[in-house]
């Protein structure tokens, strides 16, 4: 049941993304039923809730790493997700009406249902993980949904901060929380819920603290992080009625509340939330005075209102948190009355400032009077909601909870807050209902359609009933969620809203008055200054935040860049190759190592002769590769055969036909490239003096190279004259018959017992052959590289010199006779690629190497007859070999799970084919077959896309002549 | 055999190291095809030398295990020799197609001092 409630407004979100733009209204109704189903279900869970059951709901996702996609509902989570779900519906209705026709309406309700998702994913996740994962969530969508009208450089400037602060706050959280995790010992909250004193014990408990806190107050918008929220208004206002109400910045709190029962009491607790607190709650109330915004002047009442919440929670007794729990509902209420009351005003008159605003009291007066209604709430007045939850705060902040300064200045504190709430509070109905009409509004105003202020209505008349009737109306869902974070320790306390003549009321009082005498004072100052308040206006969050930002990300960076930073490859590949001699050295100097008495015995002469060859191959291609790249890579050749003959000698066939085959496709792939290469430039001071500096450096590169090939030797020779351990291989070597199937065990490995692996493998070789496709497809060779080879001019040239032969007469005739026997080569090389892979289980072989072979033998009539020659008698298509490949194999694999055993479970058993006789077959031969199909597709893709540049070349060279004489 | 082995190993990497550190493409990806080499050679050694031991199960009876070579380290080297030739053929084609974009086949993609 519960999972209703991630899975909908996500799977809508989907949904409502392929709505055609221009249907407003049915995307709204979609967003709406979807909202208002999970309302009615959370309505429907309130029986069992509120008997103090813990609704839970559990899939296992990690289990071994205690991570489960948990979803767990008591009271607490209940009231959010019906103040989330409910809230939601009203926002959607509005938002029918806000969005102008222009907007994409689709997009904005998806990323809105993905949002109401992400939050009820924070408000029901039962687990810290999936808790950071939904948090993360409502960063990234909320990042998306303010920046809505991405056109507009301040939503994106918006957007950017509240992301930016937001998830460093919530980077910062899950550290706290893997902390958390591992002083409880378990992920799941409920276990984390009972182990409070544990965690407070613990030493690591205030690094936790401050971790999870700083996530926290990032989200709810606390001092000093508390710039973020005013310049998130740039988003549409249906946004910012539900984030900076029900929502975003509820988070912050509401995970304030699901851990007080196991984090608050303690000093740290008291000093960090209670200081954060009480500034935000001060300087967001002040703040907001000096705004000429209408939607600035909430978003800092906001701030400030999320301050008092902060407070409540910070003196750590439960009638405080009674308290917060009832305010965060009633703040909600109004808050998000008055975001919309602001949008429609913004909506009918063009303008939101207040210093242009006046008199829509004649225009609106439906508007007005809820405007009127919602901001009383506001600044506290009796008989609405916020008046009880201000009282119940007035009262908690009179009590001493700990002896000292913070807590004796709270009551001052809160009463100048109180003060000025009633402040703002005036000053946004008295400036923007009452007064002289202006005659400079961009429209004429009137009042909004009727459901665009029915949202507003049902709001304010929330407010009202509440404020009026709180036992009734509230009560028993206050207790329920209250009851479900207090548990036993619930305190007694009364919801009416005559308490008798006591210090809370005269505070309130108190505020009241002087809010009133404060505004009727400041009104002409406010009517025309500028905004912000004064003195702090210079002192701009946004500012300081960005110098930090261009700070860091620009200027250290493009420093630290110049000084540590080349463009060059060879230092890099310099400091590379020295940083891994240090890594591999440093361990072995560290541990004493020592040097391994050398054994000359045993060495077969053939062995040691052969390796002199490979030996003079390896530094000849060392030193040819400046010089003369074809001798390079023909004693390249000459040291790849040399290692193929070890792997046979050392009983290892399988490598030795695998090795000897890739050396044949190499050698031919980079003889295709050589003709692309420049010729080489000649020094000309070559045959001077080498500078000295050119010699150094040379040396240098000698020495890293004789360290690094000496430490590996050393490393290898250490290794190979020691016992050998006990590994892994006796599991392979023992089962591979048995359970594979195969008696190659080399195969059986690299099919069965590691087939995950191959796939893997075999991914990535398709996609460096597509990735050398798109590259040559974009091949522009250099001009000096357009022309015929040299070899092919010369023999053009002696055709032209007799008469009796015909212009590509040699070119033909060349390598005439071994271009017969390769033709006739081609199926004999296929049938070495069926015998190859046939036997590949049992004996040297399969897939890769019968692959290989098969594209040998494609290449080899490439190399006969030309590319001309060929295409026009076989088609081959490598994409599609490949294609079919990476099914077959992914196929095998999911083919096992119809038989109900894990991806790639292979089964093995013996067949009888007439002729053949008795023939192994393995489910994983469908595999290697895969293998096989994508080794010869993106091999010869790879080696054909090369080929096909000789044909291209002339067509380019041509152009580049026609051009060349069309601009004479 | 492990001395003479482990200075064929010895002698490819530093054979392998110097010429990544040129400055012509193409002496970069010989180096990188003898460095394969070196490592392919390496991780097989890994799994000690074994002259004529059996690398096929006898289907009769496995029997002692220690006759046999060393599967694992064959499947990895086995694993490396495709994913090189794969490494080599795209290196090959970027180093084409640098040169056919910039004009030099200096690793840099311009010339620089000479080297």
């Amino acid at each position: 049941m519960l999972s209703v409630f991630i899975l909908a407004p996500f799977a809508g979100s989907l949904i409502a993304i392929f709505f055609p733009s221009d249907q407003r209204g049915a995307t709204a109704w979609f967003a709406g039923a979807i909202a208002l189903l999970c309302f009615l279900v959370a309505a429907g869970l309130y029986p069992f809730v509120t008997s103090g059951g813990v609704l839970r709901y559990e899939l296992a996702w990690m289990p071994e790493l205690g991570l489960n996609f948990t979803l767990r509902m008591d009271g607490f989570a209940w009231l959010f997700t019906v103040l989330v779900t409910a809230i939601g519906v009203l926002v959607v209705l509005y938002a029918r009406y806000y969005m102008a026709a222009e907007d994409p309406v689709p997009r904005f309700l998806a990323l809105f249902l993905a949002f109401m998702g992400s939050m009820l994913g924070v408000v029901l996740s039962g687990n810290l993980i999936l808790l950071a994962v939904f948090w993360e969530l409502t960063s990234i969508v909320s990042f998306l949904l303010i920046g809505y009208w991405h056109h507009n450089a301040h939503a994106r400037d918006g957007a950017r901060m509240a992301l930016t602060m937001t998830g460093m706050g919530g980077l910062c959280m899950l550290v706290g929380l893997l902390i958390m995790g591992r002083i409880v010992g378990s992920y799941d909250l409920d276990v984390v819920l009972a182990s409070g004193d544990t965690i407070r014990n613990h030493p690591l408990y205030v690094t936790m603290l401050i971790l999870i806190l700083l996530g926290a107050l990032t989200k709810s918008a606390q001092f000093p992080f508390h710039f973020w929220l005013p310049h998130a208004m740039a988003a549409p206002t249906p946004v910012s009625a539900y984030l900076h109400s029900a929502t975003m910045v509820k988070a912050g709190v509401f995970l304030l509340v699901r851990f007080w029962p196991v984090m608050a009491g303690t000093e740290a607790w008291f000093w960090i939330v209670g200081l954060a607190g009480l500034t935000t709650l001060l300087l967001g109330a002040y703040f907001a005075i000096f705004q000429q915004d209408l939607k600035g002047l909430l978003a800092y009442s906001t701030i400030s209102h999320l301050g008092l919440i902060t407070v409540l929670l910070s003196l750590g007794s439960p009638l405080a948190a009674v308290a917060a729990v009832f305010h965060i509902v009633n703040h909600a209420t109004f808050k998000a009355s008055l975001f919309m009351a602001a949008g429609i005003i913004d909506h009918e008159t063009g303008t939101r400032d207040m210093r242009k605003l006046g008199g829509l009291i004649r225009y609106m007066p439906g508007t007005a009077v809820l405007a009127m209604v919602a901001s009383a709430a506001m600044a506290g007045v009796p008989l609405l909601n916020g008046f009880i939850s201000k009282e119940m705060f007035f009262a908690e902040a009179i009590e001493t909870h700990q002896a000292n300064l913070l807590d004796a200045i709270t009551p001052y504190v809160a009463t100048l807050a109180g003060m000025f709430a009633v402040t703002y509070s005036l000053r946004f109905i008295h400036s923007v209902f009452f007064g002289q009409t202006p005659s400079d509004l961009p429209k004429i105003p009137h009042e909004p359609p009727r459901w665009m202020r029915a949202p507003i209505e049902f709001l304010v008349l929330a407010c009202l009933v509440v404020g009026i009737i709180p036992a009734i109306t509230i009560g028993p869902f206050l207790h329920t969620a209250v009851v479900s974070i207090l548990g036993a320790s619930t305190p007694q306390y009364s919801l009416s809203v005559w308490h008798g003549w006591n210090l809370p009321l005269i505070m309130s009082c108190v505020a009241l008055l002087g809010g009133v005498g404060l505004y009727f004072l400041m009104k002409n100052y406010l009517a025309t200054s500028t905004e912000g308040p004064p003195v702090f206006r210079l002192l701009h969050g946004q500012r300081i935040f960005e110098r930090v930002l261009v700070t860091l990300s620009w200027k250290w960076a493009r420093s630290l860049e110049q000084r540590l930073g080349t463009r060059r490859l060879q230092p890099q590949m310099r400091f590379l190759v020295f940083v891994a001699i240090v890594a591999g050295a440093l361990p072995l100097l560290l541990n004493r190592f020592e040097l391994p008495p050398l054994l000359v015995r045993g060495i077969d002469p053939a062995f040691a002769l052969l390796w002199a060859i490979g030996i003079a191959c390896a530094v000849g291609a060392a030193y040819q590769a400046k010089f003369h790249r074809l001798v390079a890579l023909v004693l390249l050749g000459g040291a790849g055969l040399v290692t193929c003959i070890t792997f046979v000698w050392l009983s290892a066939p399988d490598l030795a036909v695998t090795q000897l085959l890739v050396e044949i496709v190499t050698t031919v792939l980079i003889l295709l490239g050589l003709r692309w290469l420049p010729k080489r430039i000649e020094d000309t001071q070559e045959l001077e003096l080498l500078s000295l500096r050119v010699r150094l450096r040379r040396l240098r590169d000698f020495l890293l190279a004789i360290v690094a090939g000496g430490g590996v030797a050393l490393i290898a020779y250490t290794v190979m004259t020691r016992p050998m351990p006990e590994t892994i291989a006796s599991y392979f070597l023992e089962r591979a018959y048995k359970e594979g199937g195969g008696t190659n065990v080399v195969n059986v490995i690299l099919v069965d017992f590691r087939g995950f692996d191959t796939l893997g493998e075999i991914a990535v070789l398709a996609i460096v052959a597509l990735t050398v496709f798109a590259l040559l497809l974009r091949f522009r060779p250099q001009a000096d590289s357009l022309e015929a080879p040299e070899q092919q001019q010369v023999q053009n040239a002696f055709d032209d010199d007799h008469p009796d032969r015909a212009k590509g007469d040699s070119v033909a005739e060349y390598l005439f006779v071994p271009s017969v026997i390769m033709r006739w080569m081609f199926p004999v090389s296929g049938m070495l690629a069926a015998y190859l892979f046939l036997r590949g289980h049992d004996l040297p072989g399969g897939g890769f190497a019968a692959g290989i072979a098969m594209s040998i033998g494609f290449i080899l009539q490439y190399m006969s007859g030309g590319t001309r020659w060929v295409e026009e008698r076989l088609r081959i298509h490598p994409l599609r070999w490949m294609g079919i490949g990476i099914i077959v194999a992914a196929a095998t694999g999911i083919g096992s799970w119809l038989f109900g055993y894990p991806f790639l479970t292979s089964h093995a058993q013996y067949v009888t084919l007439p002729i053949v006789g008795k023939f192994p077959l393995a489910s994983a031969i469908f595999f290697d077959l895969g293998v096989f199909s994508l080794v010869v597709g993106a091999t010869v893709l790879i080696l054909i896309a090369l080929a096909h540049q000789s044909i291209r070349a002339p067509r380019a060279h041509a152009r580049v002549l026609r051009a060349g004489k069309e601009a004479k | 055999m492990e001395i003479i082995l482990s200075a064929a190993i010895g002698v490819l990497t530093a054979s392998g190291v110097y010429l990544l550190l040129r400055p012509r493409t193409y002496q970069v990806i010989i180096g990188l095809s003898l460095l394969s080499y070196a490592v392919n050679l390496f991780i097989f050694s890994m799994g000690r030398l074994r002259v004529n031991a059996p690398p096929i199960l006898d289907p009769g009876g496995v029997g002692d295990l220690s006759r046999y070579t060393d599967p694992v380290p064959q499947a990895l080297v086995l694993t490396a020799i495709v994913i090189g030739f794969a490494m080599t053929a795209l290196f090959l084609v970027v180093l084409l197609a640098s040169r056919g974009f910039t004009g030099t086949d200096h690793v840099d993609g311009r010339e620089q001092r000479s080297d």
